[in-house]
């Protein structure tokens, strides 16, 4: 009866149970459902002596240890998604990415998600579900570009790579 | 304690939900951005109703939260960044299938292939940090936009 747990769910499962992640948060943690915020808060943890305004100025990452303790438990939840919680586990990323070609675009596209998710004040998490969710106009526009670099990437970009 | 505990168990659930939903395989985004199918604009699209409703029941009847605080969001500003750094954003999760939620997830999902993403990323974060004073920018964005205050 609940073997369709095992399988990859359907969108109108999936969509509003990713939803759901934004009033659990709020009413069990009074916290505001953000990932990237995440990045400063480890940075800032693995450079403490950094004198970097972003890093040190009216800012402590120790006041935001729940987003750290939140992103654990996403390593965490996924790991038994993939392996309790599906007949089979699945890789997410395609085959063609092992290699050092590979390797060098995760990197090199990871520090165009870092930088672009900090500059503009959040990600799909903060700004797409979240902000688009509270009727906040700026994040309707980040979401818009978020998929115009996403349509420049997926058509210009990865086909040149073979992708 | 108990708030960090509920914090774990939230993002647990996260986690297990971005696996189950397949929005951090690369394949996914990919089709989305080809527009070959509907599946992540149809997710995308449920999250964001449901989230909505959520904060619209949530802001109507002032409920607190389980320790009896009262939950009052902050929006984010627009600024300049929210264009260009949405942009620069949206290149990398093209490329790496992956926007912060699912990198930590396919991490733990065993892609530890991903794990070049993340130090990207943070990479990506610091170059934000040393850069910072001469991007343009309105206003700097508010990082934790939610805050909540113990009710009198």
């Amino acid at each position: 009866m609940l073997a369709w747990i095992l399988e990859p769910w359907p969108w109108y499962i999936s969509g509003p149970m990713i939803g759901l992640t934004v009033p659990l948060l709020l009413l069990l943690t009074g916290k505001c459902f953000g990932v990237s915020s995440s990045l400063r808060h480890i940075g800032a943890a693995c450079a403490p002596r950094s004198k970097l305004p972003y890093l040190s100025k009216n800012y402590n990452w120790r006041d935001h240890t729940w987003n750290i303790i939140f992103v654990a438990g996403i390593v965490v939840g996924a790991f038994i998604g993939n392996y309790l919680l599906s007949a089979q586990p699945s890789a997410f990323l395609p085959a063609g990415y092992q290699s050092w070609v590979g390797v060098s675009l995760l990197f090199g596209g990871g520090i165009l998600v870092g930088f672009g998710a900090r500059y503009a004040g959040g990600c799909t998490s903060g700004h797409t579900i979240m902000g688009i969710s509270l009727l906040n106009w700026p994040s309707l526009v980040a979401t818009i570009f978020f998929f115009v670099g996403g349509i420049v990437s997926t058509w210009l970009i990865l086909p040149l790579f073979g992708f | 304690m108990k708030n960090k505990i509920l914090t774990l168990l939230v993002g647990i659930y996260f986690g297990i939900v971005l696996v189950k939903s397949r929005v951090i395989a690369w394949q996914e985004i990919n089709d989305m951005f080809r527009f070959k199918d509907p599946y992540m604009y149809l997710v995308i699209t449920s999250a964001i109703v449901v989230g909505a409703i959520s904060i619209f029941i949530i802001r109507r009847l002032e409920t607190p939260t389980v320790s009896g605080e009262t939950i009052v969001i902050k929006k984010k500003p627009f600024h300049k960044g929210v264009v260009i750094g949405g942009t620069i954003f949206g290149m990398g999760w093209a490329i790496t299938g992956a926007c912060p939620g699912p990198i930590y997830a396919q991490i733990g999902s065993g892609t530890l292939l991903a794990v070049a993403t993340f130090l990207g990323a943070i990479t990506g974060m610091y170059a934000y940090a040393i850069l910072q004073s001469k991007l343009p920018h309105g206003s700097v964005g508010a990082s934790d936009p939610c805050t909540t205050s113990v009710t009198p």
